[in-house]
């Protein structure tokens, strides 16, 4: 336990996952009841003990899928009793309200908050394809505006293009980015709640249809409908619970330039890198002590992003530091991303990460279970202009 | 620069406007943006209070926080900053393969636009290569501002086609 910006106060106690697949043909709600009360059982707590609770997107986004369920909805659904409870998309990253949820715990405004993601988008969209979600008619507006006219629909162009202007800066290569999928691939053949377990090959990468250049179809992950909880609570009220309480050590929350997609001073770096300064202001502990890393791969070139902005690769060289993936493998150094990431996990957008830290640092990973007996996880979400991180550990 | 008829360089594939794109609605802070290529002008947002332009448009210069703020005219001209090659259908009507750019205006190279890059092979675009704007224009969706806007694309120089590649 160290000092950082909860003093030790916050802990996570409990993680729960529903079913996760492709076109269940269940409602956000349902997912996320599911979720949530396997994350409250796992905390050894019952529902009348969650006194907050939290999560993003919450209300006013687009749907088909994206937005599984609302607080309100869940609040409503399981009678819940708040002391505190908040969601949102303008914070940080997917993650973003479980940071709150550790501020509100610090602040002693709940005892235990349950924080929750759900994604129904594979059974929303079926039938009507990606586009239909990407943009559902009328005049493009917000930052789409100034992008869909111009064919840019999907944040595979978005963030192709800082990946191919990488590439020509710093000589990553195809070769070395398949290292993300194929890593990823790996490890999902190792769990069995992956959407895609099959092995994966660098020649399947090379050969695989191009989505927008330089980015593959194996460099995109797969939307699915599932929902991920996790319990954070206050230490003193954590006392007795099943689970050795994982310390939140510090969080990232940095925005240092204007939230877009293309008016970045450097085109080269994201949000994430902001966000990774604020996280390593706030702790002792440093890239060099972390044992695990669950890294966002919404795109596989979001996961070389923040591979660099958290430190463990210089600024353009994370190419030689993922080339073969020994380093990121599962009984490597630094295991990477070992439920099989959002690429073949399934897009659970975000919390997964947060979930799968929690699963390895309580050893309970099963087949999966990286075999270095990690103490210490960082988790970074988000890609572009969004981006949140937190650092856990069993200390 | 205005219409799209004019030649495209003689040894690229020549641009062949799609069936359809996705059109904004000008707001008042866009209106210059998508309507100054009726007057073949690319209007960016400019400050005079400290001399910079900015984009997206808005109401205050990000740098210095001046309201003193609006639309001038900038050369169009402006080199690749980033770009891809799009592959997968997304919108009907507007078939792949398609460039789309990240281009940084020659007269304030930190104001990028994304954008189309057409009249080149898909093989020679290229960080830093030189482009210039021109403009198609499209009818508005059906709003309060139902004005035609006219979508700043861009393709290589003049003075740059059949030179070094």
């Amino acid at each position: 336990m160290s000092g950082g910006p909860f003093d030790g106060k916050a802990v996570i106690t409990g993680a729960g996952k529903s079913q996760v697949g492709r076109r269940l043909g269940r409602t956000g709600l349902d997912l996320t009841i599911e979720a949530v009360t396997r994350a409250i059982a796992d905390a050894g707590l019952s529902v009348d003990d969650i006194d907050g609770i939290a999560s993003y997107p919450g209300p006013g986004v687009p749907d088909l899928g994206f937005s599984g369920a609302t607080i309100t909805e869940v609040r409503n659904a399981l009678g819940l009793r708040s002391r505190w409870y908040l969601s949102s998309t303008e914070t940080a990253g997917q993650i973003g309200p479980a940071i709150e949820a550790c501020m509100a715990v610090t602040l002693g405004l709940a005892n235990h908050v349950v924080v929750y993601r759900s994604v129904w988008e594979s059974t929303a969209q079926a039938g009507a394809g990606r586009a239909s979600v990407l943009f559902g008619g009328g005049a493009v507006s917000g930052h789409l505006e100034y992008t869909g006219p111009f064919g840019a629909l999907s944040a595979a162009n978005w963030l192709s293009m800082p990946a191919q202007r990488y590439m020509h800066d710093f000589g990553l290569t195809r070769e070395q980015l398949a290292a993300i999928p194929l890593n990823a691939r790996a490890n999902a053949g190792l769990n069995p709640d992956a959407i895609y377990r099959d092995p994966l090959t660098l020649d399947d990468y090379l050969n695989a249809r191009m989505i927008s250049e330089p980015l593959c179809l194996f460099d995109c992950d797969v939307p699915c409908d599932g929902a991920t909880a996790v319990i954070i609570s206050r230490r003193d009220a954590a006392a007795g619970l099943p689970h050795h309480p994982l310390t939140v050590e510090s969080v990232g929350t940095g925005m240092f330039e204007r939230a877009t997609w293309d008016q970045r001073v450097d085109v080269t770096t994201m949000a994430a890198h902001d966000v990774a300064a604020t996280l390593w202001e706030h702790t002792t502990l440093r890239a060099s002590d972390v044992d695990l890393a669950q890294l966002y791969d919404g795109f596989s070139f979001l996961t070389v992003m923040w591979l660099e902005a958290l430190g463990f690769a210089e600024h353009g060289k994370v190419g030689p530091f993922i080339e073969g993936g020994e380093r990121i493998a599962l009984n490597g150094p630094l295991p990477l991303n070992t439920s099989g990431g959002q690429l073949s996990g399934g897009r659970l957008h975000g919390m997964g990460f947060l979930h799968e830290a929690c699963v390895q640092l309580w050893g309970e990973g099963g087949e999966r279970q990286a075999p270095n007996s990690p103490e210490v996880a960082v988790v970074g979400v988000g890609g572009g202009p969004v981006g949140g991180a937190m650092l856990l550990s069993t200390r | 620069m205005t219409d799209t008829s004019s030649p495209a360089p003689a040894s690229s594939p020549a641009y062949v406007r799609p069936e359809r794109r996705l059109l904004p609605q000008p707001t008042a802070e866009s209106a210059a943006f998508w309507t100054g290529g009726r007057d073949g002008r690319l209007l960016i947002s400019h400050c005079r209070g400290c001399g910079h332009f900015f984009h997206p448009p808005g109401p205050v210069c990000w740098r210095c926080r001046s309201t003193d703020v609006g639309p001038e005219p900038v050369s169009g001209r402006a080199t690749v900053a980033a770009y891809t090659i799009n592959r997968q259908p997304w919108i009907p009507g507007y078939p792949p393969p398609y460039v789309v750019a990240m281009v940084e205006l020659a007269d304030e190279p930190d104001v990028r636009l994304i954008t189309n890059i057409v009249d080149v092979p898909l093989d020679e675009v290229r960080v830093g290569l030189e482009v210039e704007v021109f403009f198609e224009q499209w009818p508005a969706e059906p709003g309060p501002d139902d004005s035609p806007v006219w979508l700043p694309l861009f393709r290589p120089a003049a003075a740059t086609v059949g030179g070094a590649r």
